[in-house]
């Protein structure tokens, strides 16, 4: 049962992700990375860490996406065409073909050095690490000054957006 | 096919039911208190009293013609009244509405009265919220409609900027219970101080019991903050080029929300199932007249107060009720540590 979830949400997850790089209208695009998502979040479950899991969706499928849709939305994102993009060289295609074989040998060549490891039939185990508390008491305690830097960061670039913002519409015009 | 996994089934059969009856009892419900607040009768003429007016609707915009704007991007406009419905069931799959019941014994482990027992259910209400979001983005920007785009990015920014609030009043009861699963945050207030006055959190939080209501009213786009809607300034706002079922499940996914933002308050405030004289098993009783007060006092407030004009809706939302909110949530973490 287990195994064919992870097989279904795997599924989920790369054939969205195919989709996102696929698609020609952005707003496609952007939806089907929402899926990908979702499909993270369902293997997360499985690995025994539901408090990740329902993070993934509040934070990156409930906000970040939200302003990608946004950005895609009002600065007109156009449907790309089938041809190739002016102004790349004449050998674009071999080039790219190239490296993405050369990109398939490598996570070939990676996945195959890690060991296979079946699923954790102790849900115990896992929840003594990734349950809230025990999350809370780790950032909170060992990795305090990483979360404090972290909030600084948006808190710096927050006023970034906000100073430009205003600048446009009061001095600039 | 254990006999537990069976009523499993059937519960969130049931469920999901009685959630889509709400729907249409409100629809009714909405239109009678607002007839009375207004010194008239409302629906009187289908049915007795009325009763069956909200067949007649639904009978209607079954019928009505499906239309779509031939410049609409198909695949979204379909797409966003169904992840607003979604939505809108998803969120009450956690909310737990009565205690054990071993169905007068014929099941050998007791059924918990709840679709999906998980221990940070609080998150999933939140994370679900979010979701929600996207069937109005979606619904706003696939019309191709200036009404619609506006009321979309309006409701959405609305919608997003009250989580906030929503999210911090969560974080304080929280706090107080100590858990994540609604049900453990149930069975917390369970028990009488004095005798008399029931260990309910509206009573060690009233401030984050406003807060969570006018976020969730926010959340839910229903007057006094519905300006996305405002039939007077947008037409419909986001739902104005949909039609027939397609409305229907917009109108329905609102209501929805209503009952989920009242179930979860009285699961973290009004202390859920619990209630003197009944046994555990029959507290969906008090759940349900819980829940209801708190829709009656959804329409009552939908036909007093005035709407609020979008720049005052935000200003109230950034600059006065998440100022609260974090208040709120620092006094009760120190009231938390001093108190024990």
């Amino acid at each position: 049962m287990d195994v064919v979830s992870f097989y279904i949400f795997a599924a989920i997850a790369v054939l969205s992700s195919i989709g996102v790089i696929g698609q020609r209208n952005p707003m496609h695009s952007v939806m089907l990375l929402i899926v990908s998502f979702g499909g993270l979040a369902g293997l997360y479950i499985l690995l025994d860490a539901p408090f990740t899991a329902v993070t993934q969706i509040i934070i990156y499928a409930g906000a970040i996406m939200v302003l990608f849709l946004f950005v895609v939305m009002l600065l007109n994102a156009h449907t790309e065409d089938d041809s190739l993009p002016a102004g790349l060289g004449p050998h674009a295609l071999r080039f790219g073909a190239l490296l993405s074989a050369l990109l398939a040998v490598e996570v070939v060549w990676g996945l195959s050095r890690v060991g296979v490891t079946g699923f954790n039939s102790d849900p115990g185990a896992a929840s003594a690490i990734s349950s809230v508390a025990a999350i809370g008491q780790t950032l909170f305690t060992q990795y305090s000054f990483a979360f404090e830097v972290t909030s600084i960061l948006i808190l710096v670039s927050m006023v970034g957006a906000v100073i430009i913002a205003g600048s446009r519409t009061r001095g600039g015009r | 096919m254990t006999p537990l996994l069976v009523a499993q089934l059937v519960l969130t059969l049931v469920v999901f039911v009685a959630l889509l009856s709400s729907a249409a009892a409100m629809v009714y419900v909405e239109r009678k208190v607002a007839a009375f607040l207004q010194q008239r009768i409302g629906p009187y003429l289908v049915g007795p009293k009325g009763l069956l007016q909200p067949l007649a609707d639904v009978v209607k915009l079954m019928f009505k013609e499906e239309l779509r704007p031939r410049a609409a991007d198909a695949l979204l406009f379909g797409l966003a009244p169904i992840i607003s419905a979604t939505a809108a069931f998803a969120a009450f799959a956690v909310v737990p509405f009565g205690g054990e019941t071993t169905l007068l014994g014929v099941l050998k482990e007791p059924l918990r009265l709840q679709v999906a027992d998980v221990n940070v259910a609080v998150l999933v209400i939140f994370a679900i919220a979010s979701m929600g979001v996207y069937g109005i983005v979606l619904a706003g920007w696939s019309s191709n409609s200036k009404y619609s785009l506006l009321g979309g990015l309006r409701s959405s920014a609305q919608m997003i900027s009250y989580e906030l609030a929503y999210g911090l009043s969560l974080a304080a009861v929280v706090m107080l219970a100590g858990s994540l699963s609604l049900r453990e945050i149930v069975t917390n207030q369970s028990g009488y101080w004095f005798y008399v006055i029931p260990k309910w959190y509206i009573f060690l939080q009233p401030i984050g019991f406003l807060i969570y209501m006018t976020a969730g009213v926010a959340e839910t786009n229903r007057a006094p903050f519905d300006f996305p809607e405002a039939e007077q300034e947008l037409v419909a706002g986001y739902h104005t080029e949909y039609s027939s079922m397609s409305f229907a499940l917009f109108f329905m996914a609102e209501y929805i929300n209503m009952v989920t933002v009242s179930a979860v308050a009285t699961s973290l405030y009004l202390g859920g199932w619990l209630g003197p004289f009944l046994p555990d098993w029959l507290g969906w009783l008090w759940f349900l007249l819980k829940v209801f007060l708190l829709l009656f006092f959804y329409v009552w407030m939908r036909w007093t107060l005035p709407r609020y004009r979008y720049d005052q809706l935000m200003e109230f939302g950034w600059k006065w009720l998440l100022p609260a909110a974090v208040i709120n949530l620092i006094a009760t973490a120190a009231l938390v540590i001093w108190l024990g």
